[in-house]
């Protein structure tokens, strides 16, 4: 069993994203063969011009998708964290849509089941969203190198205002 | 084919709901002219432990069970907008599909002895009266992407907004 | 044939009907999409000499076969044909985002608007479903409010919104189509069209999937562009944007400060790329599908006009800076800012608001006729007032609302010569007098004066030619410049992904057929595009226009630049203009008159409209 802090989930940086949809492309294609967002498992929001962030699954501890499932459709992989969908059990009801804060979860339009990110555990290359992002605003985390990450950052700032200031 | 935009529900925000009722009642009167939960389309359920309460109603499933699970093909759903339509000659209330629903939302009528479900209100012009009534606004008619939708914004809201604190 | 979507939808808006016509091989084939196809469908749909803000002159909506693929640029365009209001011409207004998109994926190559809506309506384009709405609540708001109103309303916040302001709705000849509230469909005024229809906005979602040819084939080649765009040919639109124009221009004594009166700035730190992205731009994004990214997202941060947010390229800040002799930038964000508000072109605004500055200067208005307006060149804060009164038809601003043209019409006294216009359509930043291709590229552009529908200056300005000489083989560069931006309107990539395709039409032409399944080669794709200025002229023609509308500001055939440098003294005369209207007219296989031959048409695959030019070939 992989430790939380273990799990690997895409991130997006909201600095570098354009809100070009490219990963919504690269998402649908590669899972559909069709260029289509409604069959993306990764989504742009543009709150307004300045504010862009690519969203998907964030693999949670103690997922509110699966917990709400009436008809236990719903999983959590144990070794990827992934969330896994019995495709004979979901109805389409829309609860896991519904307890999801990340608007990850979505119906499928054609299959009539919800579909998640899969993190593309198919293809070689991993995840497509983030090989495509002509930003290379979205990476391949665990939340523990996220927070090492905004760590660095936070100090790597510190010691330049600091520098800045003696100057 | 459904579009995006047909296949419409009634979702309930636990977050707003109160436990009041009122849905009920405003269900209740305007199919049957009476206030009488027993006879609503939609019911609150309250849990102590968790200190919740909700209203739950038909979410108009992809392939829905009561549909499947009726012998007399007295049931059988809208394509267009996902509602269940019963067949009230057909029906003669034997409770399959009140088992075989996950969500209540099916269930037997006291006085015409077949079941019913949530039909949207679709011969009133305003909408779904349960949520035009409710108080709290805890009550919305929308489609599952519209749902994912607002999650995603309100978390990315949420998001640039602590971003925006933290700067200042 | 994938990448179409087979289906051009026809909305009579005064009974509010709705039909559909499938869209054929040969069509797509003949016309692409974008501008050519939209060009072809007004033609069609239209009776010669139809007034531009009647119910009878057609709106068209188009969009190319790369809408909605991932290809970078590619999948985000649209584009607007009409007659237009400010030249009587073809009207045409391109812009991207992800509007155009979404439309493909409700299904539809293009859009024909006919007649008035009795009340003000807003299109709501829900797959197959087509519904006109109510608009009176959205009625006087912004392009902006109306989407988000829109938004609210339909209950989805992924709907994408076209929408015009209230200049389109008083049926400003400046107006534009604002989509996502940044993006703008621009010049020729197309947004007085779509007010005087009575037509707010158009909301779209679209479910279908789009599908290309060849799929790996393509991807191979969404992979190789996307490394291009990172490269050399666009990396400027990555970085400092294309206000870096400011300073190549000003450096090369090319670019008009006040009306004209002067090309070139001593000092322009104030308003420079450095200090635009230094100090404004919070935030660079991109369209649907791009991988270059150049939307420049400058905010006022401090001072009188602090909050202001806009998008800042070379042209807005031109027109509505230096243009205006304007020296500060926040004034100019705030402007450019209260334009996308107003649903203005800024580029015309601008030049209209410098029209007026130079009328004020010379003494033809008074300052009380200006309603107390001090409109000097270098007055930010007049220029603000200016867009403000233009955008709500105030005052002064009723008179300016229908550019620079009208305004000197109505004003007289000798004005009309400080009108820098070509066919109505007021000038971009780029002084004619000292680079002579672009000056032929504008006299003859068939949208009147624009830089943007051959791109011959930048050969003036690379040095790729004597930009001060006017010579014989100009036109030949300025055709097959015109050609390949009408192949890349109507496909539609971006304008600005231009000189990523090393191979020019020959990339554009492989991209095609991996689209569509379609044979093309690039022969044919350069045909197509020698086909698509063909029938924008065709249009001109019938609409009444000439040799002599190809014609320049008075300005620069008249006024020499003064200033010492490496343009003093120049100016484009009568004669040199003949010359390179003679060039430019034989290379199109086309009379002295600027008339295209029957042969040329029958050549071209256009007969069908050649009694267009029946009785004007002599």
């Amino acid at each position: 069993m992989v430790k939380i802090h273990q799990r690997k989930f895409i991130s997006a940086d909201p600095e570098k994203c354009v809100g070009c949809q490219v990963c919504e492309y690269a998402c649908s294609y590669s899972h559909e063969k069709a260029f289509n967002p409604i069959k993306s498992r990764i989504r742009l929001v543009r709150v307004n011009q300045l504010a862009n962030m690519a969203v998907t699954c964030r693999l949670c501890e103690d997922p509110a998708c699966v917990a709400a499932c009436p008809r236990n459709a719903l999983s959590q992989a144990e070794d990827t964290g992934n969330i896994v969908l019995d495709k004979d059990k979901c109805n389409g009801c829309g609860w896991c849509i519904e307890a999801c804060d990340y608007g990850a979860m979505m119906l499928h339009p054609e299959t009539k089941v919800v579909y998640v990110c899969d993190l593309c555990k198919d293809k070689a290359d991993g995840p497509q969203c983030v090989k495509w992002c002509p930003e290379e605003a979205l990476t391949i985390v665990t939340s523990d190198t996220l927070a090492q990450k905004a760590r660095i950052s936070a100090i790597r700032k510190l010691f330049q205002e600091k520098e800045e200031k003696q100057q | 084919m459904v579009s995006l935009h047909n296949r419409k529900f009634i979702s309930a925000d636990s977050d707003k709901c109160v436990g009041c009722q009122v849905c009920e009642y405003a269900c209740s009167f305007t199919h049957d002219k009476v206030f009488n939960a027993v006879k609503s389309r939609i019911r609150v359920v309250r849990s102590n432990q968790s200190m919740k309460s909700i209203a739950l109603t038909c979410r108009k499933c992809q392939e829905p069970a009561c549909v499947a699970a009726c012998p007399r093909d007295a049931l059988s759903q809208s394509l267009e907008t996902g509602t269940i339509i019963i067949d009230q000659d057909q029906c003669n209330g034997c409770g399959w599909c009140i088992e075989a629903c996950n969500y209540g939302a099916m269930m037997m009528h006291p006085e015409s002895k077949t079941v019913y479900v949530c039909d949207l209100c679709q011969y009133r012009p305003d909408g779904p009266q349960c949520v035009k009534w409710c108080p709290e606004e805890a009550l919305t008619v929308v489609t599952s992407d519209v749902l994912a939708q607002k999650a995603r914004l309100n978390a990315i809201k949420k998001l640039f907004q602590e971003h925006e604190e933290l700067e200042k | 044939m994938l990448g179409y979507a087979g289906t051009i939808l026809y909305i009579d808006l005064t009974t509010g009907k709705s039909r559909t016509e499938k869209t054929t091989e040969e069509t797509a084939k003949k016309y692409i999409g974008g501008i050519g196809l939209g060009m072809k469908l007004w033609l069609s749909n239209s009776k010669a000499g139809v007034d531009p803000l009647s119910p009878e002159n057609p709106l068209v909506l188009s969009l190319g076969p790369v809408s909605g693929t991932m290809f970078p640029t590619g999948g985000n365009g649209h584009a607007f044909i009409s007659k237009s209001p400010a030249t009587g011409g073809v009207g045409e207004a391109v812009s991207h985002g992800t509007f155009g998109a979404e439309l493909k994926r409700a299904g539809y190559d293009a859009i024909v608007f006919t007649g008035k809506a009795e009340k003000p309506v807003y299109l709501w384009i829900d797959d197959e479903a087509i519904q006109l709405m109510d608009a009176s609540r959205v009625w006087g708001k912004s392009p902006g409010e109306t989407e988000d109103a829109i938004k609210d309303e339909i209950g989805d916040y992924y709907v994408r919104v076209a929408a015009i302001g209230l200049a389109g709705e008083k049926q400003s000849k400046m107006a534009n189509i604002i989509n996502e509230k940044t993006r703008a469909a621009g010049r020729t005024g197309l947004g007085a069209v779509m007010g005087s229809k009575n037509l707010k906005a158009i909301a779209v979602r679209g479910t279908h999937d789009i599908k290309v040819a060849k799929g790996e084939e393509f991807m191979d080649m969404v992979k190789e562009f996307h490394e291009r765009m990172k490269g050399p040919a666009s990396m400027r639109y990555r970085t400092l944007g294309t206000v870096e124009n400011l300073t190549i221009a000003n450096d090369l004594y090319c670019m008009p400060t006040k009306n004209y009166s002067g090309s070139h700035l001593d000092k322009v730190e104030t308003i420079n790329a450095d200090e635009i992205n230094e100090r404004f731009v919070a935030k660079i994004i991109g369209c649907n599908s791009c991988a270059m990214r150049c939307e420049h997202e400058a905010l006022v941060r401090e001072g009188p006009y602090k909050g202001a947010l806009a998008r800042i390229e070379y042209d807005n800040l031109w027109a509505l800076g230096p243009n205006c002799g304007v020296d500060k930038l926040d004034s100019i964000i705030k402007a450019a800012e209260l334009c996308t508000y107003y649903g203005l072109d800024a580029t015309s605004t601008g030049v209209t608001i410098s029209f007026l500055m130079d009328c004020h200067e010379k003494g033809i208005l008074s300052h009380e006729e200006l309603g107390g307006i001090d409109a000097h060149f270098g007055n930010g804060d007049a220029v603000v007032q200016l867009v403000e009164k233009i955008g709500k038809r105030e005052g002064i601003g009723d008179l300016l609302a229908d550019g620079a043209k009208a305004a000197a019409a109505k004003i007289g006294k000798g004005s009309t010569e400080l009108a820098q216009h070509i066919k109505g359509l007021e000038v971009t930043g780029y002084d004619l007098r000292c680079l002579k291709t672009a000056a032929l590229a504008a006299a003859v552009s068939f949208r009147g004066a624009d830089h943007s529908r051959s791109g011959a200056y930048q050969l003036d300005m690379k040095g790729k030619v004597d930009r001060t000489k006017a010579e014989k083989g100009r036109g030949k560069l300025v055709k097959e410049g015109e050609n390949m931006l009408a192949v890349i309107d109507s496909l539609i990539v971006c304008k600005n992904s231009k000189a990523t395709y090393y191979k020019e039409l020959a990339d554009l032409a492989k991209l095609y057929s991996a689209v569509t399944g379609l044979d093309m080669s690039s022969a044919e794709l350069e045909a197509t595009g020698e086909r698509i200025i063909n029938l924008a002229r065709l249009i001109n023609i019938r609409e009444g226009l000439t040799r002599n509308d190809d014609t320049l500001p008075w300005k620069a055939l008249n006024q020499p630049i003064t200033e010492d440098g490496p343009a003093k003294g120049a100016v484009v005369t009568q004669d040199e203009l003949d010359l390179l209207l003679d060039d430019y007219y034989n290379s199109r296989g086309w009379t002295v008159e600027g008339v295209p031959p029957a042969t040329k048409l029958q050549e071209l695959g256009l007969a069908e409209f050649k009694s267009i030019v029946e009785g004007k070939e002599a």
